[in-house]
This record gives structure tokens, sequence and C-alpha cells, in this order.
């Protein structure tokens, strides 16, 4: 398919805090809300931008794994739950590990395009602060391949699988600029995260922050080549957005300039029981981004905003490389120089992406449309940059375990 | 024997107490860990109480803690593991070496569980006539190269070896309250401790990653041989204090000097209720019994052990009431012996005016812990010359408080000035060394 065949949009979106260690409301011992609360808040916080729920078609929520963290599956049928309007109608659950979110979101495309939908509703959500991180670890390296990869995986595995990859990339380009682009990342994402109140990072006071990014990895009690701070933290949260059809819109009363119209769609799977041949690239990532460029016809060039996929601060500065801000190895560059900050030529993750804001797994993809759907159309409150004409474009990147499962999308202002 | 035989087969005595329950969770890691690397040999660890509540208590402890060493050294233990190809998840690891561990406790009431043991590590309560009446019922049915240690902080080991005649295979190894945490070790030999006892209670410190202080076998050894002498000069100053002040804020004086002033983590009435008013009593009887020429006496800690104003812990760790009354871990009265009741401590203002202020470049014990030596001396050179009451009371008790150390040294009790202040620093928290002021 080389364009959508007829406009989709997205609109109205709501996310709850992210929480975990770092925001005031977080206190281990103490009950917090569980995924009932989340689903409802979220879901509810759009149905109030809307003219009526009876004007929903259908139901897609998106979660990586409650049912280990919650002991809770079948989540479609959570979606009832947000309001009687919702009861009966046609839902589902999707699940691709972190980039969960994103597929409900293509889902959501399709449902429309396919005519079988004028209004869907979709709400992502997880809950992880159930466990303790080292279980935790366990439920979030099912995204890996279980039977070939777990037993020498390692204990902490995702942070594993990405310390090795910025292990490779320390050989091939260099382990003193790579570390010090990380060390900025983190600094660009704690700094975005306090412009948003949601933020994970909000709260955060640190004076110095990239000494802390510099601080050396401790490989007896982590791993190897990332330190804390290189990696998004256990979140608690939930995000839910809005996707309609022309007709859809003008049904739930969203003015035009709310909303923004998805131009490019790129989704991508690879082999989850195969190693990545080269860890220094991600080469699904780069697959799908490309897809989504070339339905929207267009080059990086024209991307004035971007919500990519930072677990890991090495991870981030690889999809810059695969979504064609920065040649192969000079990734870090256009951290390091300020081009990926707010105010630069191309902001990334404007409210501290899954390092600053959190990373609720099954929420991340979702999260990521609403704030560049928020950007685009000047709705992004404190966290507010200038989009300008030359660079129009919204991008996101949702990437699901390491560099599996793929969905990226071009969206942009409705003309 | 070796010293990985002999922790082969060990014996906690007293297992269920304060003492013997942190000292029975070291044991357990190292012989758990010991297991899990060779799972066909036999290692038993068994935790001898009187109480079966205490020891259904201890074994819970044990697991609890054993599941968080297991989390933090997860990276260890999948290494350790990696051949076994049915533990895959780190649950399932944790899982396993806690399994392992409970696997070789083998808690008892029954003494004589101690039989074939190769070392005995005793907690009971300092009583001399107790561990004396322990040791020889052990010696009765243990094989006769079994190794014995004993945790006492005050009770001389010649006393305890003679008492029941064990030549030479017992040693004092004090802990520190609470074991599994605080890195200190006093270690007491006398005369007739063997080599051998010696280099393995050293290499066991060693692999309980304990600061390791040698003491002379004098009662009160290093550690109570200067707090009970500086609790004594306390009680002495506050008794001076009363000639012009009420009880009541004499002891808040005094503890707030000790504290403050003095950069210490707690004031000394403070950490005589954290001791416990009755085991500072225990310990000043018998440091007065076996230490000749000095007196170890108060009155007033007479009348508080008649009055039962006994400090101490209560079994969730809470602070019950001595010198101070606590409400959640606060002082919020002083107690007053002449009516036997606590006044409330909601006015001190007036009280912190009579101390005056603090030498100018003064800082709180937190902050003290990362200053170096000479930032120290200029806090004392100021508080030796400062004029408030505050300042001379506690220039004067730190002058005592040097003294009590150096005479440490100067009685054999202590090899060198050095081991007092890692004493202090390691097992009272001092921020500073006392010998260096």
């Amino acid at each position: 398919m080389k364009k959508l065949r007829k406009p989709v949009y997205f609109a109205c979106g709501y996310n709850t805090i992210s929480l975990g260690t770092g925001r005031s409301e977080f206190h281990p011992k103490k009950p917090r809300p569980g995924l009932e609360e989340y689903i409802k808040e979220a879901g509810q916080g759009v149905i109030a931008q809307i003219s009526d729920a009876k004007h929903i078609d259908e139901g897609i929520i998106s979660n990586f794994i409650a049912a280990r963290f919650n002991r809770q599956a079948h989540l479609a049928a959570m979606i009832p739950m947000i309001d009687k309007a919702l009861v009966h109608k046609p839902c589902s659950r999707v699940e691709g590990a972190c980039a969960s979110g994103g597929l409900a979101l293509s889902n959501a495309v399709r449902s429309v395009l396919a005519e079988t939908a004028d209004v869907v509703l979709v709400i992502g959500v997880e809950v992880q602060n159930t466990v303790k991180a080292i279980y935790g670890a366990d439920y979030l390296a099912a995204a890996g391949h279980y039977k070939a990869e777990r037993k020498n995986g390692h204990a902490y595995f995702f942070p594993g699988k990405f310390s090795d990859r910025a292990g490779a990339y320390y050989e091939k380009f260099g382990e003193e600029a790579a570390r010090k682009a990380m060390a900025h990342w983190y600094v660009q994402a704690i700094e975005n995260a306090r412009t948003c109140e949601n933020a994970q990072e909000f709260e955060n006071k640190a004076s110095d922050l990239l000494s802390l990014g510099m601080k050396s990895p401790n490989p007896k009690g982590f791993v190897d080549h990332l330190n804390l701070f290189d990696c998004s933290k256990v979140s608690d949260g939930a995000s839910a957005i809005i996707c309609a059809s022309e007709e859809g819109l003008q049904k739930l009363g969203i003015a035009k300039d709310k909303a923004v119209q998805v131009i490019g769609v790129g989704q991508s799977e690879d082999d989850l029981t195969q190693a990545p041949e080269d860890l220094t690239r991600l080469t699904t990532t780069q697959d799908a981004v490309q897809k989504a460029y070339n339905m929207a016809g267009i080059s990086a060039e024209k991307v004035g905003v971007i919500e990519l996929h930072d677990c890991f601060s090495i991870t981030g500065i690889l999809a810059l490389e695969a979504a064609g801000f920065a040649a192969h190895g000079k990734g870090g560059d256009i951290v390091i120089n300020g081009d990926t900050k707010r105010g630069g030529k191309m902001p990334v993750n404007t409210t501290g992406g899954l390092v600053g804001y959190g990373h609720p797994t099954g929420a991340t993809g979702i999260r990521q449309m609403i704030d560049v759907c928020n950007q685009v159309t000047g709705q992004a409150g404190n966290s507010q940059i200038d989009m300008t004409n030359e660079r129009p474009y919204g991008l996101t990147i949702n990437m699901g375990g390491n560099d599996r499962t793929v969905v990226s999308m071009v969206v942009k202002k409705v003309e | 024997m070796n010293l990985d035989e002999r922790l082969s087969n060990v014996a906690v005595v007293g297992a269920a107490g304060k003492m013997g329950s942190g000292i029975s969770l070291l044991l357990a890691q190292q012989l758990g860990m010991a297991k899990a690397k060779n799972p066909d040999k036999d290692i038993v660890l068994h935790l001898i109480d009187t109480r079966d509540q205490g020891l259904y208590d201890l074994v819970q402890y044990i697991r609890g803690q054993i599941v968080k060493m297991a989390e933090k050294q997860i990276v260890a233990l999948r290494q350790l593991y990696q051949n076994r190809g049915d533990l895959v998840e780190n649950s399932e690891i944790i899982d396993e070496l806690v399994n392992t561990t409970l696997g070789i406790l083998r808690p008892t009431k029954e003494l004589s569980s101690a039989k074939d043991c190769s070392m005995v590590f005793e907690a009971v309560i300092e009583s001399e006539s107790l561990k004396i009446d322990i040791f020889k019922q052990l010696k009765s049915f243990c094989k006769d190269d079994t190794y014995f240690f004993t945790n006492t902080s005050s009770i001389p080991i010649r006393v305890v070896d003679e008492g029941a005649n064990l030549q030479g295979r017992i040693i004092g190894y004090h802990f520190y309250n609470p074991p599994a945490i605080q890195k200190l070790l006093e270690i007491i030999t006398w005369e007739k401790t063997t080599k051998e006892l010696q280099d393995m209670a050293e290499e066991i410190a060693k692999r309980l990653r304990k600061t390791v202080v040698f003491s002379n076998d004098v009662a009160g050894f290093i550690g109570n041989g200067h707090f009970i002498r500086e609790g004594l000069y306390a009680l002495q100053k506050t008794k001076e204090l009363q000639e012009q002040h009420s009880f009541t804020c004499a002891v808040y004086l005094m503890n707030k000097i000790t504290q403050d002033f003095l950069m210490r983590p707690m004031g000394i009435f403070q950490l005589l209720d954290y001791v416990g008013i009755d085991v500072y009593n225990f310990i000043l009887q018998i440091m007065d019994k076996y230490i000749a020429g000095e007196t170890f006496q108060n009155e007033l800690i007479d009348t508080m052990i008649k009055n039962k104003a006994l400090g101490g812990q209560r079994g969730d760790g809470s602070q019950k009431d001595g010198f101070f009354q606590y409400e959640k871990g606060k002082m919020v009265g002083v107690y007053c012996y002449k009516q036997d009741k606590y006044v409330p401590l909601d006015s001190t203002a007036e009280w912190d005016k009579l101390l005056g202020d603090y030498p100018a470049s003064w800082k709180p014990w937190k902050k003290m812990l990362k200053q170096k030596p000479q930032a120290v001396a200029q806090i004392f050179s100021e508080l030796n010359s400062g004029e408030s009451l505050g300042c001379q009371l506690a220039s004067k008790y730190a002058q005592a408080s040097k003294e009590i150390a150096e005479n440490l040294v100067k009685n054999g009790v202590a090899l060198c000035n050095s081991d007092v202040d890692t004493v202090l620093l390691t097992g009272f928290f001092h921020a500073y060394g006392i010998t260096t002021i």
C-alpha cells in the first residue's frame, strides 16, 4: 500500500502519570493504583474530551505482560469497565512486548481503513511496580527468546542485551565519545521530563546531571556497559487516544486543529529466535521507519519532532541512526551538539522519553503518539517546542524486545 | 582439620537471641553458600536455643535475609548455577539458594546436638556462670578438638576457659550489635588460646568481611573498656551539674553535649538506653570484679535498675524507656529518679540557651563523617578555647575520653591508639578518632 486509502486521525490523548521511583506519590510499601484504576483514568480522560462515548465503535488495549506482573489476563474485557456505552463493543488486546502500544495504534488505523470502525478507543497500560526489579526482569525477559536466550542471559536480561549493544558500539566507534553521548542523552531526557507534570522524572532536582550520566557501570551488581542513568525506570501508567476517520471526528465533535493526520505507517517484524546480526544497528527499526517515510513521502530532514524508543540511552542513539538522522556511528554527535534538544534542529522525546518520562511498557507507544500529536497541534503546554514549516512532521518509533517488533508512524497537522 | 572442614559442622548456642540471631545469619550465609557450591558435601548449622518460638522466628528471619542477599548477589549466583539447566529465571535461582540454606539449618532445643560440631559459637546473655555452665556441658560431649567462640563484651576469656577447663580451645569473638550489619569484631585471646584457633578466627572474620581489632584479655576489652568508663564520667559530671541545675536538665545537657557538641551519632545517655541499663550494669559488675584499683559502681544506675527504668529494645527493635522516654524513636521525656517518672521534653529552649554557642566551624555528626583530620583539628581548637558552657564541658569530656582511650593502651588492653580509634569509629560510629584530637 503506497498511501492510506482514506484519512485517519489521532486526537484527544490522555496520559496518567508515570508512577515509580522518582515520583513523590510513590511509596514502595503503600498501596498503589492497579490496572483497573489506570485503564479507567486514561479511558475516561479521553471520553471527557469527546461528545459521547456511544460513538466509540471499537476498543483496543495494549499491554505487555500483566499476566505475570498483575496475574491478570483478558484485558480486552476491562474496556467496558471504562464506560457503560462500551459494553458489547468489539474489543481486543494486543501484545508485542514494549511495542504493544504501537501495535494497538496500527491495528486501530487498520480498523478505520477497513471501515469496520469510525472511532477506535486505543488504550495502553502497564503496572510493573508490583514486584522488585530483579523479578520484573524475569517477566520482561519474555520479550526475548526464552528457550535460547534466558538461561545464559543476564540477571537483568534486557539491560544485559543493550549493554552488549553498547559494548559492540564502543568497540566499533570508540567508548569515550559514545559514553559522553549517552550521558548527554540522560541530561536531555531529564531536562525534558522537567517540563511535563506526568513524567516520572518531573520532580528530578539533581544539579549535575552530566556527571551522573558519566558514572561508571558496576558489572558486579548490574551490567558491563550501562549505568542506572542509561536505563528507563520501572513504571506504572496508562495512555489512551482516539483513532478516527473523518466521519468519526465529526461525530465526536473534535475540531480538526486538535487532531493529527497519520500519513505514514511502518510496521516491521524480525525473527525472535535469531540473534541480531549486527549489534551496532537497529535493522528492524530502520525498516519500519523507512516504510513510514515512504508512505508519507518524506525523509528525515522533514521531521520536526521525534518520539523514539530509548529504553536505554544507547538505544536512543542507535534509533537516531536507524531513522536517518545521523550516519552509522554518528548518532552521538547530534546529541552532544544539541540538535536533539528542545530548541535543536530535531527535538527528540520532548517530555523525557522512556528514560525521563517513564516506560509503562504497554502504554509507551500510545504515549509517544499523544506527545507528537500535542507538539504538532500546539497543545504540549510547558513541553511545547517551536515547529517550523521546514520540518512540519512528527515521527514515532516504538520498539519491542531487542529490535524485533517495531511500529513507526509519521503524522502531520490537519490542513 | 582445615577451616572448610570445620565450617561444615557448626553450632550457635543462644541462636535466637539478639546477638545469636545475627551470628546465626552470618554463618547461615557462609555455610549455605558452601553447600550451594558443594551440594554433595555434608554441611550443617545447628541453631540451639531454649525457646521454640524464638527458633521459629530465627528461621523466618534467616529466610528473609537470605532472600535479600540472593537478590543482591543475583549476578554472581547466575554464574554459580550456570550448569543447572533447571534454574533459568532469577526467582528460581534465588529460591534454590534459599532452600539450600534452609536445608542445612538444624533448629533445636537440645544442646547435645552440638556433639559432632567442629566449631561452636556461644551468644547467650552476659552471665559468667551461665557461660561456664554451657561450656562445661559442651566439653563433656563435644570432640576433643572442637573450637569454641564466645560472644562476650566483657567477661575475661581466661575466666571462662579455666571455669570449663577448655585448655585454650576458646576465643573471645565480640560482635557488635547488630552482628549482621556492624563491621567491627573484637577478637580476644589469652595466653593459652591456641595459634591455630586464633588464625582460624581471623580467617572467619575475613570471610564475614569484618573489621578485626585484637584485644587483650582484660574485662570490658577495648569497646566496653572505653564506653563503660565514659558512661561513668558522664554520670559523675551530671551529678556535678545538679549543683546548679535540676536532675532532668543535667541529663539533658550532658546528653546534648556528648551528641551535638562532640558531633557523635547519639548522646551518652541515649547510647546507654540503646545498650540497656541492665546490660550496662552487668558489665559494670564484671569490670568491678576483675579490674583492680578502679571502682565500677554508680548509685544512679543502681536506682534505675531498682526502678526498672532499663532501656534496651523491644522485639520489634523499638527503643524502651531508660534515661529518656521514647515515642517512635524520638526522645519525648527525661527520667526523674526522685519521682520515678518521666518529665516531658517539650520546652528545651531555655536549657539549650545555657549551653550557648557551638564552635564557629562546627558541623553535625553526619557531615563530620566526610571531614578531613585538619577540619576536625580546627573545630576542636575552637571548641577548646570556646567560652560557652557547651564548649567548655565538651572540651573536658573529650579530654577525659581521650585519656580513657590512652589508658587502654598504657594498661595493655589495646595494642595501640589506632586500635581504640578503630573500635570507636567502626563500633560506635564516631566521626573522628579520639586519640588524634
